[in-house]
């Protein structure tokens, strides 16, 4: 009896050590990208393509990063994407707040049938509705300005409003019934009482518009135009397209890039989490 | 959840109070209505309109009738393009999906301590912007100064030329699509959180090995978590467009020649926008074909979990 017991412990043992070594084979591996990125950004192109490749670079010195703020309008760049980025998450976190507000805590007719039209929206291909995009902005004059990402941003986004309309449903309705027999009206309702605990919601949402607004290729790409609208994006890969890329100011611009996403998701974890969750379960 | 409804209008039975609610929900939702009409369903139906014409920007739609379907299906490319996507749905999202719902379920399990730096790990790379991923993937996959290729030259393993050639260019796209599934892992995460710590106890005390308990237990109720991820994935694989465009621009040989991108080109570097526009819609359609496969398939709401 013993003995089994003994056995089955070092079998329990045994299994862990095999699952948790697993976990950390590919932990290791997904960070070598990443590490390679750093290091890369260190090199010269001539160490880039040396061969044997080496892990380490020569030297490290900032001059790579000195030549690409030199070398490329990155500071233009920069505001650019900033610019879209301060409008996407503004434009979202009006838009959806109220949308989803009136999706969860208002009854009319018919409401929950066009919430299914807000759902089927969620499964359509950007690229249905681009093409259209493209030519009607053109007419409006709008292509070669930001006005084609930004305003949109300001009529809702199907995930979002999923996601905040999932947490205001959570709400109990107690909450809005004393403000209500106060005589106070719907919007400040939605402004005074909802708006305030709807932070971490809301905060899910902003990081998410960030994000997207932030790594946002495709979009910049079709309506933008111009080098003086380009975003870092952007940017990034009319560099590479060159025939001869810099690959030693690239890869300096590509740390600049992930650097201000990863410290965002290092000081807001929760809200990143929750919000991919709550976007995702029962979805 | 429906009795909950009644008995909150009975507390309404003033209609005046209801019809003043109904305009502030309409209200309230007006600015989606407007981006609706506007963003959503008028490019939905222009793209139709302009599907069955002949419109390259400058002049104003012919009207072709089904011209761009019928050459769709003898133009060489396009047919390449749809072979390219089907394998990347067919390989691609099955390993991706294996392999993040095998991560989830060993980190999601309670013997193991110390994953919580794992799960970052694994969700930082989807943070990483498209373009960057690209640029950085492009030196992990050289042939002869790229990472993986060193790192299975250590067991001895001669790389392929991966993004040069033609057989290999896929599955080093199908290794970035890996990669960067860290969201689905937290969607998987929060799943697993959902089932039921007692059925494990009760596995357990009837000798279930952890494999068991996955088969029988975890797979089954994670049903509807998988097909989200899925349904997602394969939408994904249809507008894949950053990477090919940037990182081979559809070659070798149009090996990576992906759906998205081929559109692209003819939108935007042949400005066919009624042969794009044909694309667009087939896209539409076998994307909502494969979605309801994928719910028949997997037999959605069939689990409790939900």
């Amino acid at each position: 009896m013993k003995k089994n017991m003994r056995l089955y412990k070092m079998g329990v043992f045994f299994r862990k050590f095999i699952l948790y070594f697993i976990l950390l084979f590919f932990a290791l591996l997904w960070l070598i990208p990443f590490f390679f990125l750093v290091m890369g950004s260190f090199k010269s192109t001539s160490e880039l393509f040396q061969v044997p490749f080496r892990w380490l670079p020569k030297h490290f010195d900032f001059d790579n990063y000195i030549n690409m703020f030199q070398q490329i309008p990155f500071l233009r760049y920069l505001k650019n994407t900033l610019i879209i980025v301060f409008f996407s998450v503004v434009g979202a976190l009006i838009s959806n707040s109220l949308i989803a507000y009136g999706f969860s805590r208002l009854r009319w007719p018919g409401r929950d049938k066009v919430f299914m039209i807000v759902l089927a929206t969620m499964i359509l291909p950007y690229q249905v509705t681009m093409i259209p995009l493209y030519l009607m902005f053109t007419k409006m004059h709008w292509v070669g300005t930001f006005l084609p990402l930004i305003v949109p941003q300001f009529f809702g986004n199907a995930f979002y409003i999923f996601l905040l309309r999932q947490f205001l449903t959570g709400v109990p309705k107690e909450i809005t019934e004393s403000s209500r027999i106060d005589g106070a009206n719907e919007f400040e309702i939605f402004l005074k009482v909802i708006m305030p605990i709807s932070k971490p919601a809301l905060a899910s949402v902003a990081i998410m518009a960030f994000i997207r607004a932030w790594n946002d290729f495709l979009g910049p790409l079709v309506f933008l135009g111009s080098d003086r609208l380009y975003t870092l994006s952007l940017a990034a890969s009319m560099l590479k397209s060159n025939y001869d890329p810099n690959w030693d100011l690239l890869l300096p611009l590509g740390v600049v890039m992930v650097l201000p996403v990863l410290l965002l998701f290092f000081v807001l974890q929760k809200y990143f989490i929750q919000g991919i969750t709550m976007s995702g379960i029962k979805g | 959840m429906k009795k909950t409804v009644k008995t909150e209008f009975s507390e309404y039975k003033n209609s005046r109070m209801r019809r003043a609610e109904a305009k502030n929900g309409i209200l309230f939702v007006l600015p989606w209505i407007i981006g609706f009409l506007g963003f959503t369903l008028y490019p939905i139906l222009s793209s139709l309109y302009y599907s069955f014409c002949d419109y390259s920007v400058i002049k104003e739609p012919v009207f072709t009738g089904v011209k761009n379907y019928v050459t769709l299906f003898h133009d060489q490319t396009f047919i390449k393009a749809c072979k390219n996507t089907a394998y990347m749905m067919l390989i691609g999202v099955p390993v991706t999906t294996f392999f993040a719902v095998a991560v989830s379920v060993i980190l999601n399990s309670k013997k193991l301590r110390h994953t919580g730096w794992m799960r970052v790990v694994f969700f930082i790379p989807t943070l990483v912007p498209t373009v960057v991923a690209c640029l950085l993937w492009i030196w992990v996959m050289q042939p002869e100064t790229g990472v993986v290729n060193t790192l299975l030259g250590y067991i001895g393993v001669k790389g392929p030329g991966w993004l040069a050639s033609p057989t290999w260019a896929k599955p080093a796209f199908i290794m970035m699509m890996i990669w960067t599934c860290g969201n689905a892992i937290i969607i998987y995460l929060a799943g697993l959180q959902d089932i039921s710590e007692s059925l494990y106890e009760a596995a357990e005390i009837d000798g279930a090995s952890f494999f068991r308990e996955t088969i029988s237990i975890t797979l089954p109720l994670l049903k509807p978590t998988i097909l989200y991820n899925m349904v997602t994935l394969v939408i994904g694989v249809f507008q894949w467009f950053a990477e090919p465009y940037i990182m081979t621009q559809g070659g070798p040989n149009n090996a990576t020649m992906f759906y998205s991108l081929y559109l692209y080109q003819n939108a935007f570097t042949y400005f066919k926008m009624g042969y794009a526009s044909a694309q667009a819609w087939i896209m539409l359609v076998v994307a909502f074909a494969i979605i309801l496969i994928l719910f028949k398939f997997l037999k959605f709401g069939e689990s409790n979990n939900s």
